[in-house]
């Protein structure tokens, strides 16, 4: 099986710091992968080259079989890459309803696929904000919402883009125990229905428990990439969560 | 409304203005008239960029005097009917507007503003030093007497201003509503989470300096024929920037309404002021409307009826709302 997700001696800097170096990185169609790594270990970095929010200058992207390089944001989003914001980012002047129109208008439409009546749009936006429980609001603005509901939009709006392959960049951080128990829920299902996540956290509980396979991170290279109950005993990886 | 029923109301609203100009019996109606549906015309271009994009274009100026400048460039050539004039005009300023977008949309906020004033300043230096547009010295515009079926000529440029101001809104309101629009409402929002979500903000970003340039190159190409004497500080003048800028402000910039009741009441006020004490005035009248609706309606006077009678969010004038009882979406 090939895999969805191809990276190959990833090189970023910025200026004279190496923030990622030679990252080498394979998802399967389907995998839940965890990826973890201190702060500053260059997780968000590698999601934007991914993304396509950044140029890496070495090494190269594929994804389904062809290479992203090259490729603008926009494009990569079209071709099935979806992600969401370390810090939300929702779209403020627009109601909940709205914010989820643009990822159908922009990335789904543009695939060909269904027809985009404006009726059916309407409907699928309401789905889409009843699947997290948020159909209640969808004609507020962003402004008005919890954190976790802000969470939550992030979250369904990349949802919408209907991906193959979606980043889940710290969707839980600041939550409780029950939020972050509700987000699992729903990256579970979504990768029930086929979609292939990779999931950033610092909540190791979580992390532990979505992850088939975890990748971790640290000063910039990649020090581990296995099954997740070994990895987190791995000297290296203990030595760089704990110190010595 | 669909806009085929609105171009139509638009058309007759625009005839009745018309009327009721040609009844009051007095030219100067129609001059003072043409002025503010410039403004209408200027500000509804501005608000394509400023308003939907969240781009801040200093450089009305020097669009609107692009457009006035190719129709004295066209004039010397070979003198063509305005409506030529109008159409060459908006097809000079947009592909301005597009090699000006390219080279500035990276910039945001204050830089962009500012590559646009330099755009003003490189744009009037190129006419001043142009002899074949009259160059500083300014060029002479001959405009016959009458015009049939019209009369006068000032009923003539009049009746163009006033189609181009009805196109002008329709084009806005149409973009509102359109996909075009929530992508540029994206990009003011956030260009990151739109380039996630599938939006090519470089190229939408394109296509509204574009669209907003070439309307406001349209509104300029009549002007030598109004003015009847075309010089670069009249032009490039900074009434054009300031005002383009404000109206949409007083009126409100998310909705084609803002700019359409800014212009309106802003030119009016101006023209009144005019008259009645100095032409001078107009920009202090600005200056003071401005300051008063930062404090007291930040969101321009469509904010503040929307918070005062509808207690609705900001972007839903005008728009069709999404329906809580829509059907399922079948799977």
């Amino acid at each position: 099986m090939t895999a969805l997700l191809e990276v190959r001696n990833l090189g970023k800097r910025f200026g004279g710091f190496v923030a990622l170096e030679d990252i080498a990185l394979s998802v399967q169609p389907g995998e839940r992968v965890g990826l973890i790594g201190p702060n500053g270990s260059g997780k968000s970095t590698l999601v934007n080259c991914i993304c396509g929010t950044l140029r890496n200058e070495a090494g190269s992207v594929h994804f389904d079989g062809r290479p992203l390089d090259g490729s603008t944001a926009h494009q990569r989003t079209r071709r099935g890459v979806a992600r969401t914001f370390q810090l939300p980012r929702p779209f403020a002047s627009l109601t909940l309803a709205e914010n989820l129109r643009i990822p159908l208008l922009y990335t789904v439409a543009t695939r060909g696929g269904m027809p985009h009546t404006a009726s059916h749009i309407d409907a699928r936006c309401l789905t889409l904000l009843r699947e997290v429980g948020l159909d209640g609001k969808a004609h507020r603005l962003p402004g008005d919402l919890t954190q976790v509901e802000m969470r939550k939009l992030e979250l369904v709006r990349a949802m919408a883009a209907e991906p193959k392959l979606l980043i889940a960049d710290e969707s839980m951080a600041g939550l409780t125990h029950s939020e972050v128990e509700e987000i699992l829920i729903l990256l579970k299902r979504l990768n029930e229905q086929g979609v292939t996540v990779i999931l950033i956290e610092h909540i190791m509980r979580a992390v532990m428990s979505f992850s088939q396979r975890l990748v971790v991170l640290v000063s910039g290279r990649k020090i581990a990439d296995g099954e997740p109950n070994a990895v987190v005993r791995e000297p290296e990886v203990e030595r760089a969560y704990l110190g010595q | 409304m669909r806009t085929d029923i609105f171009l139509i109301v638009s058309l007759l609203i625009g005839a009745c203005v018309y009327g009721l100009a040609a009844t009051l019996g007095n030219d100067y109606y129609f001059f003072a008239g043409y002025v503010v549906l410039q403004y209408v015309v200027l500000a509804t271009a501005w608000n394509i960029l400023g308003g939907y994009c969240g781009y801040v274009n200093f450089g009305s100026a020097a669009f609107f005097a692009l457009g006035a400048y190719s129709t004295v460039a066209l004039y010397r050539f070979h003198p063509m009917p305005i409506p030529v004039d109008v159409v060459l005009g908006g097809v000079a300023s947009g592909i301005v507007g597009l090699g000006t977008g390219y080279l500035t949309l990276r910039m945001r906020g204050a830089f962009f503003a500012i590559a646009t004033l330099a755009l003003a300043v490189v744009l009037e230096t190129l006419v001043v030093n142009w002899d074949y547009v009259g160059g500083s010295r300014g060029a002479y515009i001959v405009r016959p007497e009458t015009i049939a079926p019209f009369g006068s000529y000032i009923k003539y440029l009049f009746a163009i201003m006033l189609l181009l101001a009805i196109g002008s809104i329709t084009v806005a309101r149409l973009i509102e509503r359109s996909r075009l629009g929530y992508g540029f409402a994206t990009i003011r929002d956030d260009e990151l989470a739109a380039e996630a979500s599938g939006v090519p903000t470089l190229r939408l970003k394109l296509v509204a300096t574009t669209i907003s340039g070439a309307l406001m190159g349209m509104a300029g190409a009549p002007f030598p024929y109004y003015i009847g004497y075309l010089q670069p500080s009249s032009a490039f003048g900074l009434d054009y920037a300031v005002n383009s800028i404000a109206m949409p402000l007083i009126g409100g910039t998310t909705s084609w309404v803002g700019p359409l009741i800014g212009a309106v009441l802003l030119g009016s006020l101006q023209q009144i002021a005019t008259v009645t004490i100095s032409s001078a005035v107009n920009l202090l009248i600005v200056g003071f409307l401005l300051v008063g609706f930062v404090i007291v309606a930040p969101n321009g006077i469509i904010g503040l009826v929307q918070k005062y009678v509808q207690h609705r969010p900001l972007r839903q004038v005008g728009r069709r709302h999404i329906k809580a009882d829509a059907p399922e979406a079948t799977p």
